[in-house]
């Protein structure tokens, strides 16, 4: 066993030893890869295995998101009936959805109405389709961001990934939202080209450039609870709030996780006893 | 002497076993293999993960068919479906992140099981058809995982799926209409949906099956073990129940910390982000790669970046990718040792580890980029992963020299107690 295991230690070695060597000769070779920088890891309320939603935060996200995301990006997957997660009252819940206008129908006549909205309809977007999104925003088309958060983590790479899973890192979409929102504003250095219409962001996955403008800067949005809505505070919230979009059962999943390990690794612990028992009465 | 012969000792005793014995022995049947079945007295927890897997197997299942409850298997619905799930099903994200997370657990359970069989020599005479339907049964589970994986309908669906059924293009003649029989059509689209969630839905009914014909033929030659030695005597064995019963059990209650770890704490670290976003065929991502269990054969697949002779290398990576699981099948014959188990076999011993960390390495290729140093890295381990079957294995047989065997299983036994109570008497 001792030998076994001193094999795989040395091997991990070995392969520690090698690996990154190979990345970097990789990047010497010239091959670009995208992000250009890693996002930042910030901490966040909901990470780690006792993680919450912190439910201001959130409510300082949908802020930002209803008066400024909004205006180019859907959420079609989130129902308004889900933001009585985020700590507002069934009658809050019916009024803000009924800022909103979707369409229904058809009536009687056979023609389609809008109506407002009801906390069972989902966020309606702001183009009728992906065309006119396209049209209007230069070719480029805004993504959802129902699940933004879960679609955008970044590849951590080896050995990093490894400690991952010891550290319960799960937060790499949210980092890059952040990263992405702060990262604007920097003059691209000497080497790298940007295409006309585009905007340099060393933090974007997909390129040196992206076709969406700077969208914060800080005070887009008055703050209910008297925050100051510096950038930095802006792209903290936003981020937080399309994780929650993302993933509105994490906090669920986390507790009920808790109680499922407490009861498995006791009841492991008895089948251990019990095996103990049943296995002294032979030599093995 | 045949474990077999231990076999027979049920005796029903209430009025109704003895009617059910009359006229169906089922009891018996699983008396005799669950209850009085005899197993090797030294197995360690490497010999754990069969019954682990066919856990993990009723639990893809159970999870699988409350899945298809909700599920909606049309280009225009699925992923929308899948959110639906995640978001308005009672628990569904709890259902789903176990049937995701179950595909990579299970994977590792097998690949785990596997190499103890070849650490071990749990594939030499008289066990070769039972290591053949262990192949084929993994052969199948690959098939199932993959389908599985489209169903969902993100990018990395569409796009596996594309380059996956893609392969059969490298095949002169054939294989165009093998690919538009997978695919219902010349691109993945919606007939390739459908018959994906249905095929997905038989195979693991037939992986059952070929479970039972593994277990069968399991129990027609018994388990090996550690030492490789075969049963001689009834000392050398215990009782199936309850010896191997609390010992399975605790094993797979292990496991199932570790699977809960990452259903509830990383249950998408396993999977890739791109998934999140639903399947486009008009937008490639960057780097398509397939889930994590078929890397190292995806790196094999991508070595062979050159011709050999009328084959190109396209054809010849998917011939390598294919005959490296071919290989599998006939390591029975390639093996040429008298010994069985890797404990007595010093060089096979290094040899095999060398294997498991080239398959790993292969695995974290396959991940990578196909260009400079990586390549090359694939084709080393590539050369490794053949070289070890088709050069190693055989030689290794004519010249290495076995460390000397025990007589039994129980002086083997009896020895190593002795051995570690003197070095415990001297501490």
């Amino acid at each position: 066993m001792k030998h076994i295991i001193a094999t795989i230690g040395a091997a991990a070695l070995a392969m520690t030893l090698v690996l990154p060597g190979a990345q970097a000769a990789e990047e010497e070779g010239g091959t670009v890869h995208y992000p250009l920088e890693h996002p930042h890891e910030q901490s966040w309320s909901f990470a780690g295995p006792f993680g919450t939603y912190d439910k201001a935060q959130l409510q300082r996200g949908l802020k930002i998101y209803a008066n400024v995301c909004s205006s180019c990006h859907s959420m079609k997957r989130v129902a308004f009936r889900t933001l009585e997660d985020l700590g507002y009252s069934e009658e809050q819940v019916k009024s803000f959805a009924a800022q909103y206008e979707v369409e229904d129908g058809p009536n009687e006549d056979g023609e389609m109405f809008t109506r407002a909205a009801l906390p069972t309809d989902h966020f309606p977007g702001p183009y009728a389709n992906d065309a006119e999104a396209k049209m209007v925003n230069n070719g480029a088309l805004p993504p959802d961001f129902s699940l933004i958060a879960k679609a955008r983590a970044v590849e951590r790479g080896f050995p990093r990934f490894i400690f991952d899973v010891f550290t319960q890192y799960n937060e790499a979409g949210p980092d890059y939202i952040y990263s992405l929102l702060t990262g604007y504003g920097e003059e691209p250095p000497a080497h790298v080209e940007v295409p006309g219409d585009l905007h340099y962001n060393p933090y974007f996955n997909a390129g040196t450039a992206l076709a969406m403008a700077q969208p914060l800067y800080g005070e887009d949005v008055e703050y209910d609870d008297g925050t100051v809505a510096t950038l930095d505070q802006e792209a903290r919230d936003i981020a937080a709030f399309l994780m929650w979009a993302a993933e509105p059962h994490l906090v669920e999943r986390k507790e009920m996780g808790f109680r499922v390990m407490i009861f498995l690794i006791v009841f492991a612990a008895f089948l251990y006893i019990a095996k103990r028992q049943v296995w002294s009465r032979v030599a093995h | 002497m045949s474990q077999l012969e231990h076999h027979g000792t049920y005796t029903p005793n209430t009025g109704i076993e003895k009617w059910i014995d009359a006229r169906m022995p089922l009891p018996r049947l699983m008396y005799d293999s669950f209850v009085a079945y005899p197993v090797p007295r030294n197995l360690n927890y490497a010999y754990t993960f069969g019954g682990i897997l066919s856990l993990m197997l009723v639990a893809q299942i159970l999870t699988g068919v409350v899945l298809a409850m909700h599920y909606a298997a049309s280009t225009g619905l699925a992923f929308s479906s899948v959110e639906h799930i995640m978001r308005d099903v009672n628990s569904g994200w709890l259902i789903r992140y176990m049937h995701a997370n179950g595909a990579s657990f299970f994977f590792i359970a097998v690949y785990l099981h596997i190499f103890r069989g070849m650490y071990y020599g749990s594939y030499k005479a008289p066990r070769e058809l039972l290591w053949i339907l262990g192949c084929i049964i993994y052969l199948l589970m690959m098939a199932t995982g993959f389908m599985g994986y489209v169903l969902p309908w993100g990018q990395m669906s569409f796009w596996g799926a594309t380059v996956i059924t893609g392969f059969f293009t490298a095949f002169p003649v054939v294989g165009e209409p093998i690919q538009q029989l997978l695919l219902g059509g010349f691109a993945v689209d919606n007939p390739t949906l459908n018959r994906f969630f249905s095929l997905h839905y038989l195979l693991p009914f037939m992986i059952a099956g070929v479970v039972v014909l593994h277990v069968w033929a399991l129990h027609v030659t018994g388990q090996t073990n550690p030492t490789g030695i075969e049963v001689k005597s009834k000392t050398d064995t215990v009782a199936f129940t309850p010896y191997a019963t609390i010992k399975d059990a605790f094993a797979m209650m292990v496991f199932f910390v570790v699977f809960a770890y990452f259903v509830f704490y990383m249950p998408n670290f396993l999977g890739h982000p791109d998934n999140y976003i639903e399947a486009n065929p008009l937008v490639t991502p960057a780097h398509i790669v397939p889930e994590w269990y078929y890397l190292p054969f995806y790196a094999i697949l991508r070595a062979i970046t050159f011709d050999i002779g009328p084959i190109d290398s396209k054809l010849g990576g998917v011939l390598a990718m294919f005959g490296s699981i071919a290989v599998l099948f006939v390591m029975p014959w390639l093996d040429t040792s008298k010994v069985r188990s890797a404990v007595y076999r010093p060089w096979y011993k290094l040899f095999f580890w060398i294997f498991v960390a080239n398959a790993i390495l292969l695995g974290w290729l396959g991940s990578k980029p196909a260009e400079g140093v990586y390549t090359t890295l694939a084709q080393i381990a590539t050369a490794y992963y053949f070289g070890f079957f088709i050069i190693i294995l055989p030689l290794l047989g004519l010249i290495e020299t076995p460390r000397r065997l025990p007589n039994s299983i129980t002086e083997a036994v009896l020895e190593r107690n002795r051995a570690s109570a003197s070095s415990e008497a001297k501490d």
